[in-house]
């Protein structure tokens, strides 16, 4: 077992924090910071995973860096949403549907 | 939140650790059917970049890189279309901080040399297109926290054509080299390196434009009047 195969169980492990905080944190934000941790867990685990022979290997590296860049955009495309989300109905989370509580006829 | 659902939470994704990690430690233990860093250092000779990673990025598997701006690309406009700011003047984005104004004076000019040296190092050592624009993107953003106009940042012809520079730049080499008879994306021989670094350059410039519009895109004053057609 090397470091690197080290870093992908650690990536594991990120994703599965990162899907508990998406599924149960209700705060918009935290939902995103807990998706993005779910997201740097994956490219932990393509470079870690793909490197623990001890030779880099520049093909998933590149699919990383690609994905880093794509993150930052679409968590920043997600904030202004969110900000204008609060901004139209001053909910910091999603809203459960108060028709789905009441008996189904 | 109750408390029931939260353990069942707590052991369904305790149940996904557990599935992942095995995954992972098979496919390490499994063989591996072709050596992919072998493969891409035999080639090399061929991408007309020295580094491997830029070579995958720009040369072997450029489609994704094409794709990626145009993902960062239509991001970029999604969020300038949902913007709410009222003039790129106002005061109330600003910081007067004293200190950041000092820095910034000394900051800008060494950011933009690094952003430069950055994406020119990327063709034989780490580097390229994605590390220069997000630097030049926090000299852009540091620039808007001091209060720096710009002017290019209104929606007109500059912001266009900052957002877009990249992928058209990268989509009309590629289709010109599939016009030319060759397969799409596939560069010529002779000029490979002049039409990587031409690609790079625009991606720098586009990744910066939509890291910043991103940016400028997201404050919202709560106080301000809806202009169009919102939900009051």
């Amino acid at each position: 077992m090397s470091v690197s195969l080290l870093y992908a169980f650690a990536g594991v492990a990120l994703c599965a924090m990162g899907g508990l905080g998406f599924t149960v944190l209700e705060h918009l934000l935290r939902k995103l910071l807990a998706f993005n941790l779910m997201g740097s867990g994956v490219f932990l685990v393509l470079v870690g995973l793909a490197q623990h022979r001890g030779v880099p290997d520049p093909v998933p590296q590149a699919m990383v860096l690609t994905g880093i860049v794509v993150t930052i955009a679409a968590t920043a495309l997600a904030v202004v949403l969110m900000r204008r989300y609060y901004h139209l109905s001053g909910q910091t989370g999603l809203v459960v549907c108060e028709e789905r509580k009441e008996p189904m006829e | 939140m109750g408390r029931l659902t939260l353990v069942t939470a707590g052991m369904v994704f305790s149940g996904v650790f557990a599935g992942l990690a095995w995954a992972v430690w098979t496919i390490a233990e499994a063989p591996v059917p072709v050596s992919l860093p072998t493969l891409v250092s035999e080639n090399l000779q061929a991408a007309g970049v020295e580094h491997p990673v830029t070579a995958v990025l720009l040369n072997f598997r450029s489609y994704d890189t094409l794709l990626e701006i145009a993902v960062l690309v239509i991001a970029g406009i999604a969020g300038i279309s949902m913007s709410r700011t009222r003039s790129l003047e106002d005061p109330g984005l600003r910081t007067s901080d004293s200190l950041l104004y000092a820095l910034e004076r000394w900051f800008f000019p060494v950011m933009m040399l690094f952003a430069g040296y950055l994406l020119w190092a990327g063709s034989d050592r780490p580097g390229g297109a994605f590390q220069a624009g997000s630097v030049l993107a926090a000299t852009a953003v540091l620039m808007r926290l001091g209060g720096v106009p710009m002017d290019f940042l209104r929606p007109g012809v500059m912001l266009r054509l900052g957002l877009t520079v990249g992928f058209s730049v990268f989509l009309v080499v590629a289709l010109a080299s599939a016009l030319d008879g060759d397969v799409f994306l596939q560069y010529p021989e002779v000029i490979t390196k002049p039409l990587i670094v031409l690609i790079e350059t625009g991606l720098t410039l586009s990744i910066a434009m939509v890291l910043l519009a991103l940016f400028v895109a997201a404050p919202i004053d709560p106080a301000e009047e809806l202009e169009e057609g919102g939900a009051e």
